[in-house]
């Protein structure tokens, strides 16, 4: 049977993989321009029992969110800037207490209220970033209409996987553009739902680590009844300001991301014509887009360049940029804002490669005609 | 073969050529399939202010969502004309609302002019398909689907209610060009 097409929108496109995901919750507080994604979930999801609420302002969002991911249920948020700046404190409460979660960024430009019809890239160091403390991310940058349902799709696996909230940024551009869409059949992604514990109610803990550095997350509200908690904590989820313990914990959580084969499962990245390049452009969302287009326009110059495009952004694809620096004479870095990945691409380079960098905040979208100039210029 | 064909939709906050541009690209890639993105550029207001819809259409996949170099456009209104009715490559066509573009822009394409809104308040019976209007002079202009697609991407899109009246519209807007063609 042919797979039902359609002529889709980038944020229609992220509620639908989000439902696809299985996501039953939905608490946002609309901002342009992601506000299509709430729009198309208001009605989605009360059909499937699921819930949506429109909150009194993006915090309560977020809180609305972890309640409704603790008690059980698959959840998302949507928003811009603005509104994700104002989610930063419970996106820090959800990655101590471990709390699977989906946050949705369709990113215009900054800071504060910008420029809210324009596209920009400016949050990506704010996804990494943006709440207090260290702790681990992940976050992913799809860059067309099917991506964002496959991504979304997989900031709900990785998040299950992971127990911890997973953002997904695009820009406006993405966001807003319409493409054809196949939908996938039911089975043909991958869905993963969190670990059900298998310890009894009475000897379950929260966040013993001594089986999995992923400790099984119960529902709240089911016969298991536990502790959560932004502060340090012990297995059984209550407070402690034991050091050994402390340091374990926050060890624990940025490892569970960060350690080789959680890279590996985590890492995506798109490379074209990068085998024989002696320039690659670094790109993601619209941007990679454009540079792809710039790419095929040297090429048929006898110039040999290249596109990198992280579809996951954090954890920042390292070992890979490591390897391409030693190849190719410059890594052109471009991205919808005054050089924010530039920062990590240099920090891995290390100086093996020339870094040079296009950034725009001027709310229109970085042009082939640029990018072909910058290589040009870097070879 | 990979030909880019990239088309602009301009005119007023409101007038429907988001819809326009949604239209053409639902003509293209779910009608014919073919490659079609389609994306836009919007002030901060509701209504008013200048607004683009743009549609890229080609036979292989598209990188590059906005356009390039325009290979057609339309204007609706002076400020979208001032504004929009830029990058038309050499050899392309602009078409213009006469009523409201008075100031003509200049360049190395051809301009074809007729009342757009007046036709589809007098001929067709609201102005408020002025938008269906322009969509089928655009594809009567452009050829980049067949007249057929793009009436059939209209009725896919409107409430059973007003097929009759999109209908006409998009075939007014059709021969209006054409006969301007001769």
């Amino acid at each position: 049977m042919a797979k039902k097409v359609a002529l889709l929108q980038g944020n229609d496109a992220c509620a639908q993989g989000a439902l696809y995901a299985g996501c039953m919750f939905f608490g946002g507080y609309p901002i342009t321009p992601s506000t299509e994604i709430a729009e198309v979930l208001s009605i989605e999801l009360p059909k499937r029992g699921g819930k949506f609420i429109q909150m009194e302002d993006e915090i309560g969002a977020m809180a609305s969110v972890i309640g409704a991911s603790l008690a059980g249920s698959k959840s998302l948020t949507a928003s811009s800037g603005p509104g994700v700046s104002l989610k930063q404190e419970l996106i820090g409460y959800a990655c101590i207490a471990e709390i699977p979660c989906v946050i949705i960024n369709v990113m215009r430009g900054g800071p504060s209220t910008g420029m809210p019809t324009g596209p920009g890239q400016s949050d990506v160091q704010q996804a990494r970033w943006g709440t207090h403390g260290d702790h681990a991310t992940i976050a992913v940058a799809p860059a067309s209409v099917q991506e964002i349902f496959s991504e979304t799709v997989r900031a709900f696996n990785l998040a299950e996987k992971y127990r911890m909230p997973v953002q997904v940024l695009y820009d406006e551009i993405v966001g807003h553009m319409r493409e054809r869409i196949e939908f996938p059949e039911a089975g043909e992604l991958e869905v993963i739902d969190r670990t059900a514990p298998t310890d009894s109610p009475e000897d379950y803990k929260p966040f013993d680590a001594s089986k999995s550095d992923v400790p099984p997350l119960a529902a709240f509200g089911s016969d298991y009844k536990f502790h959560v908690t932004g502060l340090n904590k012990a297995a059984d989820g209550f407070p402690t300001t034991k050091a050994e313990l402390v340091d374990a914990e926050e060890r624990r959580q940025i490892s569970k991301v960060e350690k080789p084969e959680a890279r590996a499962d985590i890492e995506s990245n798109e490379e074209y014509l990068t085998d024989d390049a002696e320039v690659v452009i670094f790109a993601y969302g619209s941007t990679s887009r454009s540079a792809r287009y710039a790419v095929n326009e040297l090429r048929k110059e006898g110039i040999k360049a290249g596109l990198f495009r992280p579809i996951t952004l954090w954890p920042f694809p390292e070992n890979r940029i490591a390897e391409l620096a030693k190849q190719v004479k410059a890594i052109v870095v471009a991205e919808m804002n005054l050089g924010q990945m530039l920062l990590e691409v240099e920090r891995v380079a290390k100086g093996t490669c020339a870094t040079p960098f296009i950034g725009r905040v001027d709310g229109e979208p970085i042009n082939p005609g640029q990018l072909i100039a910058q290589v040009k210029e870097a070879l | 073969m990979t030909k880019r064909y990239e088309i602009r939709f301009s005119g007023a906050g409101g007038q429907g050529l988001i819809t326009a541009g949604i239209i053409l690209a639902e003509a293209a890639s779910i009608v014919e399939g073919k490659y079609a993105v389609q994306s836009q550029s919007y002030g901060p207001e509701a209504r008013g202010g200048a607004s683009k819809s743009e549609v890229i259409i080609s036979d292989s996949p598209i990188d590059y969502p906005k356009a390039t170099v325009v290979d057609a456009c339309l204007a609706m209104t002076q400020e979208a004309a001032d504004k929009y009715a830029n990058g038309i490559k050499d050899g392309g066509v602009l078409l213009l609302d006469s009523d409201f573009v008075k100031n003509e822009p200049k360049g190395n394409f051809k301009t074809y002019k007729f009342p757009i809104t007046r036709t589809a308040k007098e001929e067709v019976g609201r102005e408020i398909v002025a938008n269906v209007v322009a969509l089928g002079a655009m594809i009567a202009l452009t050829d980049v689907v067949a007249r057929e697609s793009g009436e059939k991407a209209v009725l896919a899109k409107v409430p059973e209610a007003f097929l009759d009246l999109n209908k006409k519209a998009y075939s007014t807007g059709y021969d209006k060009v054409k006969d301007l063609l001769k």
